[in-house]
This record gives structure tokens, sequence and C-alpha cells, in this order.
């Protein structure tokens, strides 16, 4: 299957969301919404996606963007699939059954950006301690060791 | 006759300011219940390749359980990249991987080129491959010369850092540098080959391969050797790619993945080279997988520097590239094979000078995350050599 024909078989599985399936450098988007994330990895990793290359999210006001990326090594295919969380309760399923690599870097995600993965067998600060307080890469974490670089430019 | 000094004992201690500590997640009880024994091992253990601690849970002398507690160098720099113009983050990236600074560079700078749409020159490809595979030799080094130290073997230790220390000179009579390059940059190099540079090289790359067979014969044909890493570490390929295991800890177990092959990238398509791979998954295998890929990488530089004749000299930046960037909005992940596995830089534009964000998926990261995994049931003296055949640098998993 190479990615085109994904792209067809995406459109009949998620019809609302086949607009937003784009291919960027050979490599897919995928928009679905929080609560259908799990199972369009599941579907994804039906499909041949093996790799579970990174998840991160990124801070955007009023909601995270989580970022996962997968890989393919039969199909030599990437593809992003991006979904929302509303900042004031941010909860999403956790991928870590489907993907032993998800352990990790989930817990990342939630010691950067304190989104709760529901199902995560070991959700705890991993670079951080565990008495932090705060998650610093939200764009309102404020410390006062924090200096910002003054506009010369 | 001395006065006494006035003591302040009558006056209230001032109050400690408030550290605003309490904790904001509530740490699980552990309540130990069992014959085995608790050994803490780190931060900074001389055997622990960096800056790592591992909490292993032993019964007698085998390995139950080791956890790895991280983060003791996470210096925050994807925040401080969002602080900084896209070219002020160059330097930061020098510091992820400080073994194979090459590589993060190359990374963020593929992602810039990406976002930003630019085009860099083709002798500045063959420079940055060029670069990138001596690193890939100099960080092996780093591997393979430590495997050896870990087993007691410490004379391959001075064998490796010898090869090790021709790359860095050769780097720095390129950039000034010997750790730190900051020698990548977003549109092509900073600096051009100096004049003697491709012979200097050249002779580099016609003895390496010598040294490597004579360091197989002698690290990895040695009895001790063989004794402590054959059969120890176990990884079997599933369990490596469920975890995300990339560069030679995967392909150590028989995962035949490679993106300079399978998503390649800049010039590699051009270049004749082939991706040793292992069988056992064992740390044998993976430090002999290192060994060959120096070997292979001579080859690429040997093709890149009959390439490079082509072009020109000077041409190793790219055109109209503006002093300060402010790419589209949007994002752009770019990744590289590292000397540790797949190094890819995920950026996040709001259109403005600074990144909004910046994630460096960090192949030791990944790696390390399977050292419970394959450490369990062996002994603490293993598990030493186990986690240096993970080759994890602190600075990339810690960022």
């Amino acid at each position: 299957m190479d990615i085109t024909e994904l792209r067809e078989h995406l459109c009949g599985q998620y019809p609302d969301l086949c607009p937003l399936f784009s291919i960027e450098f050979g490599d897919g988007v995928l928009l679905v919404t929080s609560d259908r994330l799990h199972a369009a990895a599941r579907d994804l990793k039906d499909l041949g996606f093996d790799r579970l290359g990174m998840v991160t999210a990124v801070d955007f006001g009023e909601e995270f963007e989580l970022v996962y990326r997968l890989q393919s090594r039969e199909m030599r295919a990437g593809i992003f699939v991006k979904t929302r969380v509303p900042r004031d309760e941010p909860r999403i399923d956790s991928v870590n059954d489907l993907w032993a690599a998800a352990n990790w870097q989930e817990r990342e995600v939630y010691d950067m950006f304190g989104i709760v993965f529901d199902g995560h067998p070991d959700l705890r600060r991993i670079l951080l301690t565990d008495d932090w307080v705060g998650y610093p890469l939200r764009k309102d974490y404020e410390n006062p060791t924090i200096i910002r670089r003054p506009d010369y430019l | 006759m001395i006065e006494p000094q006035d003591t302040p004992t009558d006056q209230a201690a001032p109050a400690l300011p408030d550290l605003d500590c309490a904790p904001d997640v509530v740490m699980p009880e552990v309540i130990y219940e069992g014959d085995n024994t608790i050994v803490n091992i780190g931060p900074s253990h001389p055997s622990t390749h960096g800056v790592c601690r591992v909490i292993v849970e032993l019964d007698g002398e085998i390995v139950r359980h080791a956890e790895p507690v991280i983060g003791h160098l996470h210096r925050g720099i994807e925040k401080m990249a969002e602080n900084r113009t896209y070219l002020q983050v160059v330097p930061l990236t020098d510091r992820l991987d400080y073994v194979g600074s090459m590589y993060a560079n190359w990374a963020y700078c593929r992602a810039v080129e990406r976002l930003a749409g630019i085009r860099v020159p083709e002798r500045a490809e063959y420079i940055r491959v060029i670069v990138c595979e001596l690193q890939r030799i100099a960080s092996h080094m780093m591997a393979i010369g430590p495997a050896g130290a870990d087993t007691g073997a410490t004379s391959a230790f001075m064998y490796t850092f010898w090869q090790r220390e021709l790359v860095v000179d050769l780097f720095e009579s390129l950039c000034g540098a010997r750790l730190t390059y900051n020698y990548v940059r977003p549109g092509g190099v900073s600096f051009d080959l100096p004049d003697g540079w491709i012979e200097k090289c050249r002779e580099f790359v016609a003895q390496h391969p010598a040294a490597m067979l004579e360091i197989d014969r002698f690290l990895f044909g040695n009895v001790i050797f063989r004794a402590r890493t054959k059969g120890i570490g176990v990884l079997d390929a599933d369990d490596a790619v469920s975890w995300g295991a990339s560069g030679p800890v995967a392909r150590g177990s028989g995962v035949d993945w490679d993106l300079r092959r399978d998503d390649p990238y800049s010039v590699y398509p051009r270049f004749d080279f082939s991706i040793p791979v292992g069988d056992n998954g064992d740390v044998y295998d993976r430090t002999r997988v290192r060994l060959w890929e120096a070997i292979e990488s001579c080859r690429i530089i040997g093709q890149a520097l009959d390439g490079l004749a082509e072009f020109e000299p000077g041409t190793i930046k790219a055109d109209g590239m503006p002093r300060l960037l402010a790419p589209r909005p949007g994002d752009a992940y770019d990744h590289i094979e590292s000397a540790r596995g797949s190094l890819g830089v995920y950026l996040v534009s709001d259109g403005s000078v600074r990144p909004y964000r910046m994630k460096v998926r960090s192949p030791a990261f990944c790696n390390l995350a399977l050292l419970p995994l394959v450490s369990e049931g062996y002994t603490l003296s293993d598990l030493v050599v186990i986690l240096g055949s993970l080759d994890p640098v602190f600075g990339e998993v810690d960022r």
C-alpha cells in the first residue's frame, strides 16, 4: 500500500475528515477529534504503521495540539496524526497499548504540558523533579529564572 | 581589650521566603515487600556513561528491575529555542548530542529549510554528508571504546580515541571547534573546506578501515569480551520496533531500517553503501554494527569527496538568505539518521522571527527507555555493559 492508496482508504474510513488529509512532502497529515484518536491510531497501526516516532504537543492558547508521528517501514512513509484538547481539561487516551514507545514520550508531554493520558501505566514526571510546580512548555509558564532576551534585532 | 561583637541572638530569625514548592503531583506511596535489595547507582557513577541515575532492584546479583531516572542534564533547550531567532538556535542544538553535534545542527537546519523553503547548494550538501559521516565515525568510537572499557579491556579505548582524535582534528581545522561545531547553518554550511583539507580527509579515510579491522580482531575476537557481551542484553526485533528504537540499537536486533536508505535525504541516494545489520540483538551485535558502520562511512566519505570536485568552491550558502528568517506560519518535521538513530526536529512557526515551538525527537531518549526491558535477568555487572551498548548521550536524552 502506498501513500495515495492510504489516502483513499482513510477517506473511506473517515469521510468527514477527508478534506483535512493532506500529503506534504510525502507525509500525510490526519486531523482527528480527541475522542477518535485512539481508534484512528489503532486503525493506522493495523494498516502497517508499526513505529511511533514522536509524540509532542503545542500550546495554542485555548487548546493544546497533540502531534503524533507514525512511520511505516513497509510503505516507507510517515504520517502525522494531530488532535486538539481543551486547555481547561487536557485529557486524551494513551496509545501506550499500541506502541510501547509512547510510554516515555507521553510522560514527557505530561511533564512539559500537563496533558493527562488516560490509561497510561506510569504517568509521572520524567525530566523534571516530582515536586516541580507548573508545566514549563506552556506559554503562560512563569519562572523568575527565565529572562526574556532583549529585542535588539 | 576586645569588645565582644554584637551577636544578634535576641533578634528574631528572618522569615524564610515562601518557596512555593508544594508538590502538585501525589507521589505514589511505594511500600516495598520482598527480599530483593534496592541499589541506587548514580547520578554520576563513572561507568554510567553520563549523568544518569539507575535504581536497580537486585535479587542477589541478578537485576530484577532497573529504572533509569533521567533529567539531571535538562537545560530546557526546547523552551530556550522559543526565545531566540532561528539562527540563534543553531548553537543550542550543538549542546544536544555533544558527541555528535553535527547531526543536531543538520536535523535542525533541515527543518528550518523545509519550513522556509530554502534550497541548499549541492556543494554544501556534499560537505554536510562528509562532515556527518566523519561525525558518525567519531561518535561510534565513543561507543566502541567504552564498550571495551566496561568489560575491562581498556586498550580498545586508547585505539578508538586515537581515531576520534584524528576526526576532531579535521573538524578543528574546518571550523575551529573540537566539540560544539555550529558548522551546519540554515541554507548551507558556515565555511568552505580550507586548503589541503580534502587530502587530510583522504588520508584519514584511507587508514581508518584498517584500524577498525584491527579493533575487530583484538576486541571482538577477544574471548573475554565475547564472553561478557554475547547473549547479554538481548533485544528482539519486535520489541525494538514497538519501543521506537532506532539506529545501531535497532539494527543490532535485525531491524533493517536506516533513514539514509529508507527515507533518503540530501544526496545519499547517489552513494553506494550497505547497512550492517546484526541478528542476535545482544550487546556484541549492537557494538559490532557500529564498527562496521564506521567502515561503511569511510566508503561514503570517499565517494562524496570525489563528487565534491564537480562543484565550484565557495558555493556553500543558499542565495538570497535573509539575515533574519521569518518563515511561513505552519509546521515542519525533518529527520536524519544520526549515530544513535533517527533524530528529528519538529518546528512550529507563527510567522515571527522566533520558533513558536521546537521539539527534538531524540533517538537516545527512545533507546534508553529500553533499559528496563533489556537488563532484566542479567547481573549487575552486565547492567553497565548493557547501558553502554544503548549508547545514550545525556545531553540529548535530557535536552
